[in-house]
């Protein structure tokens, strides 16, 4: 069931589910980018509609709302230990796009499918509503359509935003009589999508991991600063380093906290007795793509990566993940060369 | 022939080694002009010099060659440029009112620049709009970050651009980027504490590293941009010196307001027998004491709280 809303309505419409949700939306930082004056496009906590930026692409994805940067775990001290209180008390609502939420199916695979379920995933996970951000067009480094991610339907409200109105597809039947209530009026609406990227990405069909032989790794080896922005920004990472931290200079109360974490940081693969499973960044940068467009799919069927580009916006180098997957087909040329 | 060698110079022309022959100068504030203005150069050089252009050391213009009698002339084709650049003038389509006060220069700070914590051209153009004309011999540079590429220490006044960084905690990762690049680049100001930075606060110069470095944004720069204020370094014969740190963490309202209040306490020491009425700012403050200086420096000068404010000061360089 389709909506018209003005900006009042919609404003009526988040103010009514903020009762119960806390409405999470790509947000504007004014200035809290990386160099002076330059807005950063990042997840925060809206009340308006007004608050919510439309127009571009999010520097940092929407998984801060269920899997924050930082979360505190437990709380311990001598031989006592508590479970840290959620974030968040309320269910959440998520404003997103269809790469994104093509994502939040991924981070569902690793951290509720992928033997037990966690824990502190599943409750920021559950009561979870999303809306879908309809995309009109493009966006620079988008290959979403490559990805088979531009189209979802799996969303309880969608979004686009045409001129002083808001266009709203429902199809969460417990929302239908707040819609209706706010609305200007009823049509059928179907949410924009991109029909074509102007990045193109092709996963060549032969790719196996013989491609780890490649000799086309070694320029990142150089190129690389192992920064780790790529991973910080993708909507698909999933991994966390735990810390255990000590209040006290007696050291007998303190907490355990898991932080995001990267394959492409120092220390990611640093093993006890002063191992590090992959040194150098070219060896890095092969795990992390191979991981995105091949051996995720050996376990769960379907590519990892989502193709919103924002490892490549972000990156400070001007390395294009998209780029080094359309490298893979000349890589397995290379490799079955050597092996003839 | 008969000029007035005196007029000539307050009017931005110079009196060269090839008699009968001048070259005007244009000031560029800041050092950003919009490419347009280069074929008013042109058609000037072309036109009434010996068609060369000299990029100044001061980031301004000069075109030699000109005879005298020209000087009007040039001075009508140099007002879209002295318009365009919002020069405050007496009297339109006679040419720059003085000279004394120099240019004032900048490095391209944060229009281009990523290390750049502030857009170093519209605060020199506001400080130009503040102090000229004048005919005083004030120096005063303005450079984006302590990198100081402007070296706006070998100025009378030098503006250095920083970042208070904002730390948001629940965003760090403990990837140590900051920690490494402040120690490496800048002055070890961040250690790790439970993982995480904790900036020493005496210690920090407000250049921004470790915001550059953040992958995750737990740093980011302040809204409010801070400025490192040096003090009367200079280049010469006599003493040349790099300027001193004067005030820490200050605000750009204090910053314009200590160097109008500068321009009346030249006013009263100033030399009036020195040679061409020109005297190094540095030297009168050498006899009348820093102190004296400062007093007439700071007054009405609202400082923000978090400044520091170095006193006494000496400064060192060669002397001859």
């Amino acid at each position: 069931m389709g909506f018209q809303l003005n900006e009042q309505g919609f404003d009526a419409l988040l103010s009514e589910l903020s009762r119960e949700y806390v409405i999470y939306a790509p947000k504007c930082f004014a200035g809290g980018n990386t160099f002076t004056d330059v807005d950063c496009i990042r997840y925060g906590t809206v009340k308006c509609v007004r608050d919510i930026v439309f127009d571009r692409k999010s520097d940092y994805s929407f998984k801060e709302a269920f899997l924050p940067v930082s979360e505190t775990l437990f709380y311990f001290t001598e031989g006592e230990t508590r479970e840290a209180d959620a974030p968040r008390k309320k269910g959440a609502v998520i404003f997103l796009r269809s790469c994104d939420l093509h994502a939040v199916k991924r981070l569902d695979e690793m951290y509720l499918n992928n033997g037990p379920e966690d824990f502190y995933y599943r409750r920021l996970r559950e009561n979870t509503k999303f809306i879908l951000m309809g995309c009109s067009q493009s966006f620079e480094n988008c290959f979403c359509v490559d990805m088979d991610s531009s189209r979802s339907d799996n969303y309880s409200l969608s979004v686009d935003r045409k001129g002083d109105y808001y266009y709203v597809d429902c199809r969460d039947e417990s929302l239908h009589a707040l819609l209706k209530n706010n609305a200007a009026g009823e049509l059928a609406v179907e949410p924009e999508y991109v029909r074509e990227n102007k990045v193109h990405v092709h996963i060549p069909d032969n790719l196996s991991i013989q491609a780890a032989k490649s000799t086309i790794w070694d320029e990142y080896d150089s190129r690389c600063i192992a920064c780790g922005r790529c991973n910080f920004v993708c909507p698909t990472c999933t991994c966390f380093t735990m810390q255990d931290l000590f209040y006290s200079e007696n050291g007998k109360a303190g907490e355990r906290r898991r932080v995001h974490a990267s394959c492409m940081v120092d220390g990611f693969t640093d093993v006890a007795g002063g191992g590090s499973c992959r040194r150098k960044n070219g060896e890095r940068m092969r795990f992390k793509v191979l991981h995105k467009v091949y051996d995720f799919k050996q376990r769960n069927g379907y590519h990892m990566c989502v193709g919103c580009g924002r490892c490549d916006d972000v990156c400070p180098e001007y390395i294009s993940f998209s780029n080094c997957v359309n490298r893979l087909g000349d890589a397995m040329e290379e490799v079955e060369k050597h092996e003839k | 022939m008969d000029i007035n060698t005196k007029k000539l110079k307050k009017n931005a022309f110079r009196v060269t080694k090839e008699r009968g022959l001048t070259a005007s100068r244009i000031r560029v504030p800041g050092g950003h002009l919009d490419a347009k203005y280069l074929l008013v150069l042109q058609e000037i050089a072309e036109m009434y010099g010996n068609g060369t252009l000299h990029i100044t050391s001061r980031q301004g213009f000069e075109i030699p060659g000109i005879p005298f009698e020209k000087m009007p002339e040039v001075n009508e084709k140099l007002q879209p440029i002295i318009e365009g650049l919002q020069i405050n003038q007496d009297v339109p389509g006679q040419g720059y009112t003085s000279s004394g006060t120099r240019n004032i220069t900048a490095c391209v700070g944060s229009r281009v620049c990523p290390y750049g914590c502030y857009d170093t051209t519209a605060f020199a153009r506001r400080i130009e709009k503040a102090v000229f004309p004048n005919d005083l011999h004030f120096k005063i540079a303005l450079t984006g970050c302590p990198n100081d590429c402007a070296k706006v220490r070998m100025h009378d006044f030098g503006i250095m651009g920083m970042t208070l960084p904002q730390f948001e905690p629940d965003r760090c990762v403990s990837c140590g980027a900051c920690v490494r690049t402040c120690a490496k680049k800048s002055v070890e100001a961040l250690k790790a504490v439970n993982y995480r930075p904790v900036r020493n606060e005496e210690k920090c110069i407000g250049c921004g590293e470790c915001v550059i470095s953040c992958p995750t944004r737990a740093w980011t720069r302040s809204r409010k941009k801070y400025y490192r204020l040096t003090l009367l370094g200079r280049t010469g014969k006599k003493n040349p010196r790099l300027g001193e740190d004067f005030i820490k963490w200050a605000d750009e309202d204090s910053i314009v307001k200590i160097i109008l209040n500068t321009y009346e306490y030249v006013e009263k020491y100033i030399d009036r027998n020195a040679p061409g009425g020109k005297e190094h700012i540095g030297y009168i403050v050498d006899r009348t004491g820093f102190e004296e200086f400062k007093r007439w420096a700071l007054k009405d000068v609202q400082l923000p709280a978090i400044a520091e404010v170095y006193t006494p000061l000496y400064w060192k360089g060669v002397k001859y």
